[in-house]
């Protein structure tokens, strides 16, 4: 026998599992950054990527010495449903090559006679297309501010990873769809 | 021979003549400490609130009766919710279904199992003279009994459309969120808190006493199955309710506080919530069914008079349930847009919880085969079990497949599924379970004609409601909707009949339980003879208030089968049959 007695070793492994349970309510809260760093690094469910203008220029390059061919890009816009906005792409679809620097101009309109912020979730379709659709420039970036009635244009600036010509789970995708959700900011409770 | 039966009494001739001196009614029951009563008073809250989420499906199967909306209106007003209208009669269907399932897995099926027959007997099985914290203990108890009043509050305050909390017991974002206003939510999140906080202190107190607190000579591997299927139980609650504490604290702050963990607003995912949550979900389920593994190995060992086929197996596939549990989780997702790969993983992982579960399976028919068995009420209800908890088992790895999974999700076979291992395994457990014990915890016999009568009706009962939802479902009728095509009305009517056989069975066991305790005969200390080996039944029935005051001891000779019998003449002389 130990000389501790049994009510010291109940606290003990009591004090144990309750540090085990302690440590779970924490991952549990962890499991938010987790998650949002698991869909930036995997492009799960068609996150999308950044990139620097150097790291695009390097792809173009490498698409160039590849001889990539072209891949169709679809743009799609939507809105929450208390977002008091119009929102559209100017274009429906583009032809890039795979690789090189693209622009898309999005036009945004605030119909209502309140200033309105609102910032745009995103995503792409196919989902396995995510991790190889890069965004030098986005509007989504930030928050958008219009004014009563103001009008903008959203320009974003991306280009496909030559990469994904060697992933085979990108065989036969011949158009990727790039989907913009504009959401009204949440005013913090006040 | 056998350890005679008060050998273990706390009886203590000098200076303790008060050793089974019990404190006066209040303290013994609202301040109670002893593992005995606290389990006492979660089988009789168990029961309680069974009555209570039973009569609510009452209300579901009576609607579903016939196509269109026919008592929701009314039970809307009779709840004092003012007027109906065809919106708030849909939220009270919503309010119903959430109340039946919350209440009978948080309120009847783990109290019973974990609160109940686990604080009865893991002390007695493993010798110990109480719970490593008997105080906690207590806690555990009434703050399960706050959960559920909160939960019961729940329904008379606004929760969005109308009066009561209709999130389903998933709780699921946004309709959780911004789709539920008014405090009804809250207080049925509320309601999970403290539950769940009953549950992990329980955890702790099961894992502790289990750890700590096993008699001389009893290793690990010498423990009843019951025993083990507690200790996986609590560890799956350990782990598994901290999660969901967490899930639903972040629901909360996104109703109350302006945080946006579950608002694409704000840059969270409505997603993630289902994945805490499921994370949580599933080993659940797991921890609604494992201890009734343990009672039924239990009872089918006993009443074969053979110790338990592949004791080993036995108790490490339970293990190897617990922890496959924890990585299966979003199969219960598989619509929410999972790409194939992690849909295969899932449909792979899930379908791998088949081997451990068929390795029990096995081992039970394995443990009766060539036994003498003896169809006493606790061995009718385990082979109950066994029968549906398989069929269950079988639609399960049907559902398993994320392909055939995305044309039945959320359709009647699934509530056919998991009604047949819940609401058939888990409860069938109990009642094998208590018909075992129940003798052993008040004293008294029920009555052996009434158990079989019960569980006749039970099974009959049962069947007719849930087996037509396998067809109902895969003709494309969906769950949590309270009207349907009139092409589902056969199926529907026949499934409503079968409630009030299964109302008949219940009215048959309270009748059984009045009639012992009035005029039931006074049970022995080992009342089920040779085959029943653990040592709760070394002591009296009921066992004195303090029990093992002289801790028993396993000796070599004693195998993880028999803590009870005596020496044997010679090795391997084993009195197995008579």
């Amino acid at each position: 026998m130990t000389s501790t007695t049994l009510a010291t070793r109940n606290l003990r492994t009591g004090f144990i599992a309750l540090l085990a349970a302690a440590g779970m309510l924490g991952l549990g809260f962890a499991a938010v950054p987790l998650y949002r760093l698991f869909c930036q690094v995997t492009g799960f469910g068609g996150t999308t990527q950044r990139a620097t203008v150097e790291e695009a220029d390097l792809a173009a390059e490498l698409a160039r010495s590849a001889g990539a061919r072209t891949m169709s890009i679809r743009f799609d816009a939507s809105l929450a449903r208390d977002m008091p906005w119009s929102f559209a792409p100017r274009q429906v679809t583009d032809r890039v090559a795979i690789g090189e620097r693209d622009i898309a101009i999005y036009e945004a309109r605030n119909n209502s006679d309140v200033p309105v912020t609102g910032t745009a979730t995103f995503n792409v379709e196919p989902e396995q297309a995510g991790v190889y659709f890069h965004k030098i420039q986005c509007f989504c970036f930030t928050e958008q501010t219009l004014q009563p009635g103001q009008s903008v244009t959203m320009p974003v600036q991306y280009f496909v990873d030559p990469k994904a010509l060697d992933d085979p789970r990108m065989e036969g995708v011949e158009q990727i769809t790039l989907s913009y959700t504009f959401h009204r900011r949440i005013e913090p409770a006040s | 021979m056998a350890t005679t039966a008060d050998t273990f009494q706390a009886h203590h001739d000098d200076a303790h003549h008060d050793a089974d001196h019990k404190p006066g009614f209040f303290a013994r029951w609202f301040m109670s400490t002893n593992h005995k009563d606290i389990g006492t008073l979660y089988l009789i809250f168990a029961i309680m609130a069974g009555v209570i989420g039973g009569a609510v499906s009452g209300i579901m199967r009576m609607e579903l009766q016939e196509p269109g909306i026919q008592y929701l209106g009314w039970w809307v007003e009779f709840l004092g919710g003012g007027a109906s209208d065809f919106d708030k009669a849909g939220h009270m269907w919503n309010v119903l279904i959430t109340a039946h399932g919350l209440i009978m897995v948080f309120f009847m099926v783990m109290p019973a199992m974990i609160g109940g027959f686990g604080n009865w007997f893991v002390p007695l099985m493993i010798g110990a003279p109480d719970m490593a914290f008997p105080r906690m203990n207590n806690v555990s108890f009434w703050l399960t009994v706050a959960g559920f009043l909160s939960l019961m509050f729940s329904a008379f305050v606004p929760g969005g459309t109308g009066n009561g909390a209709g999130t389903g017991w998933t709780v699921y974002a946004p309709l959780s969120t911004s789709g539920s206003v008014g405090p009804a939510v809250d207080f049925a999140i509320f309601s999970l808190h403290l539950a769940g906080a009953g549950s992990i202190l329980g955890a702790t107190n099961f894992i502790t006493t289990i750890l700590n607190m096993r008699a001389p000579g009893m290793t690990l591997h010498k423990m009843p199955l019951f025993v083990w299927s507690l200790l996986v139980t609590a560890f799956l609650l350990l782990l598994a309710l901290p999660v969901l504490a967490a899930a639903i604290t972040m629901l909360l702050t996104d109703r109350n506080f302006g945080t946006t963990f579950f608002d694409p607003a704000g840059g969270g995912d409505p997603v993630l919530y289902q994945h805490l949550f499921w994370f949580f979900g599933h080993p659940e389920v797991y921890i609604m069914i494992l201890p009734g593994f343990g009672i039924v190995s239990q009872i089918v060992a006993t009443f074969s008079r053979k110790p338990v086929f592949g004791y080993l197996g036995m108790a490490y596939a339970m293990v190897a349930i617990g922890v496959i549990g924890f990585v299966v989780w979003a199969h219960h997702m598989y619509t929410v847009g999972l790409d194939v790969n992690t849909k295969m993983y899932f449909t792979a992982a899930t379908m791998v919880i088949a081997v451990p579960t068929g390795v029990k399976i096995f081992s039970w028919i394995a443990t009766m085969w060539g036994g003498s068995l003896e169809f006493k009420s606790p061995l009718v209800w385990a082979l109950g079990f066994i029968f549906l908890f398989t069929v269950g088992g079988v639609t399960g790895v049907v559902l398993a497949n994320g392909g055939i999974d995305d044309n039945l999700h959320d359709t009647y076979y699934v509530v056919a599924h998991f009604h047949y291992v819940l609401s058939m395994g888990a409860v069938f457990a109990i009642f094998a379970g208590f018909y075992y014990w129940f003798p052993k915890m008040s004293g008294r016999w029920h009555s052996e004609l009434l158990s079989h009568v019960h569980f006749w009706l039970f099974f009959i009962g049962v069947n007719v409601v849930f087996f037509p939802m396998h067809f109902l479902g895969m003709n494309g009728m969906s769950r949590r909707i309270p009207d349907y095509t009139p092409a589902f009305t056969y199926w529907n009517e026949i499934a409503s009949n079968g409630y009030w056989i299964i109302v008949a069975s219940m009215v048959v066991f309270f009748a059984n339980i009045g009639w012992a305790l009035v005029a039931g005969k006074r049970a022995a200390g080992n009342y089920w003879g040779a085959g029943a080996t653990t040592l709760e039944w070394s002591l009296t029935s009921p066992p004195p208030f303090h029990q093992f005051e002289t801790l028993p001891v396993i000796e070599d000779h004693h195998s993880h089968h028999d803590h009870i019998g005596g020496r044997p003449e010679k090795q391997g002389a084993r009195p197995a049959a008579h």
